[in-house]
């Protein structure tokens, strides 16, 4: 298994690189939205009011972190269950975000927008927020404060350890993990 | 009759919130660390060995384990021979978890409302189940409950005919739809029996049950053994990436029920099994 290491915000051609199943530590910029802040930005794009980030090529890390203790960059912060941020995430995909990071399986609706825009969706491990939060070098609340835990959250990240759960051509390591292994045990 | 100030369960709720956070009972530690040794898929393996380290690195720093530090679910059992005084019960179990949640850096979950939403900013209110038990003594035991695992949680109502093969299929069915959401390997927990609602409480109930100890009736004990072994056959694995570790244990909670019916409910929790109780 390889391990990739990748700069964000990245380009469509770096993605379309990556295959489901691969390890990959992401260095660079990351966005913090969950259910709240994806249900807000919607309606911002409904009313034609400009997102508090620039979505294009941006990558959206599903958590809400545990408080930083005096000291620390940020708290405990692992990924939350992506589905929930289903019904909204065509739209981002559609204005150019580059990909997500989260946990479990995507709808048909999430798979189709991620090949046609050549994005990329990154599993990280659920339950696993204290390692985690160690690749986090700094955080920001940027938009959406009042949301306390659910506030979108600038982070810088250094060798952000993901899995890539679908790649950019629709394959979706859920599907082929458990395949593979299933059918291995059948040999 | 022995009286107790409602301060001493401020203080313990408290203390419970940040070290059910903090640490993992031994009993979740060594089932995960024996099913790393099981494993016979690497990616498996690596994920098993990643939460190990997190698990030593939240210990070690007194860091939360997940960043979803949960709803509260306060089992208070009650002794009948127990006066509390100095306020209002409740109001000292959620003086305790304001209390753990702000001290702790815990993350604050709760919202006000259901629909309209809105965070209460403290994690409060609990959810406080009592219990009046014989005896003068308080049993405290919380169980911080993440969501991604609650919502995968299910409840039915079988008619009788449906036998032990309809109850074992629907919390197999359970946990394959369920897949990688509630952040497998995974503790199912399952309530058969009493009303719609008893059932529900027995399957919380049922994940506070140590994990190495069976169900003391012989035939709910080999129902678990049957049950983790088909679902450890699902090929989910940890995280839903493939491989054998899917559930490190299923634990039965058992009420009698009414002739017309068999009421199943399945409360699954996430491999960050959390739990912790004091007797005062």
């Amino acid at each position: 298994m390889n391990e990739i290491r990748l700069e964000a915000p990245f380009s469509r051609e770096k993605l379309k690189e990556l295959k489901a199943g691969d390890s990959v530590l992401i260095t660079g910029t990351i966005y913090t939205a969950r259910d709240e802040a994806h249900k807000r930005m919607v309606e911002m794009l409904r009313q034609g009011k400009k997102l508090p980030f620039d979505i294009r090529d941006a990558l959206i890390y599903y958590a809400g972190p545990a408080p930083a203790r005096p000291g620390q960059v940020i708290g405990s912060v692992g990924p939350t269950t992506s589905y929930r941020m289903d019904p909204y995430a065509p739209v981002l995909l559609d204005l150019g975000q580059a990909g997500m990071i989260g946990k479990g399986p995507r709808s048909p609706e999430v798979k189709e927008a991620i090949v046609r825009n050549g994005a990329v969706y990154f599993a990280a491990i659920g339950g696993a927020a204290a390692l985690i939060a160690r690749s986090v070098t700094a955080a920001e609340v940027i938009a959406f404060e009042d949301l306390g835990a659910e506030a979108i959250r600038k982070l810088t990240v250094k060798d952000f350890p993901v899995t890539v759960a679908i790649d950019s051509q629709g394959n979706d390591q859920y599907e082929l993990g458990k395949i593979k292994y299933l059918n291995k045990n059948r040999e | 009759m022995r009286e107790l100030h409602v301060d001493q369960i401020t203080r313990v709720v408290a203390k419970l919130a940040e070290e059910t956070n903090f640490f993992l009972g031994e009993d979740v530690c060594r089932r995960i660390s024996l099913c790393r040794e099981q494993e016979d898929w690497p990616v498996a393996g690596d994920i098993l060995e990643k939460i190990e380290e997190n698990i030593r690195i939240a210990g070690e720093e007194r860091l939360p384990l997940c960043q979803d530090t949960g709803m509260a679910c306060v089992f208070l059992e009650v002794g009948q021979d127990v006066h509390l005084t100095g306020g209002n019960l409740e109001d000292a179990v959620n003086e305790g978890v304001r209390k753990g949640y702000t001290e702790g850096f815990l993350r604050k979950s709760i919202v006000a409302d259901p629909i309209r939403r809105g965070n209460t900013g403290d994690n409060t209110p609990a959810h406080v189940h009592y219990e009046i038990v014989p005896g003068d003594r308080v049993k405290v035991i919380l169980a911080p409950k993440g969501f991604g695992s609650e919502n995968m949680s299910r409840i039915k109502m079988f008619p009788p005919s449906a036998g032990a093969e309809g109850v074992k299929d629907f919390i197999v069915q359970c946990v394959e739809e369920a897949g990688a959401n509630p952040c497998p390997p995974i503790v199912v927990g399952v309530g058969i029996g009493g009303t719609f609602d008893r059932a529900a409480l027995m399957a919380k109930q049922a994940l506070l049950v140590p994990l190495e100890e069976p169900h003391p009736d012989e035939f709910y004990a080999a129902m678990e053994e049957e049950l983790l072994e088909r679902i450890n056959g699902l090929g989910i694995g940890p995280q839903g990436f493939g491989g054998r570790t899917t559930a490190l244990a299923v634990k039965i909670k058992t009420f009698p029920t009414h002739i017309a019916g068999m009421p199943v409910a399945v409360n699954i929790n996430c491999h960050v099994s959390r739990h912790g109780e004091v007797v005062l």
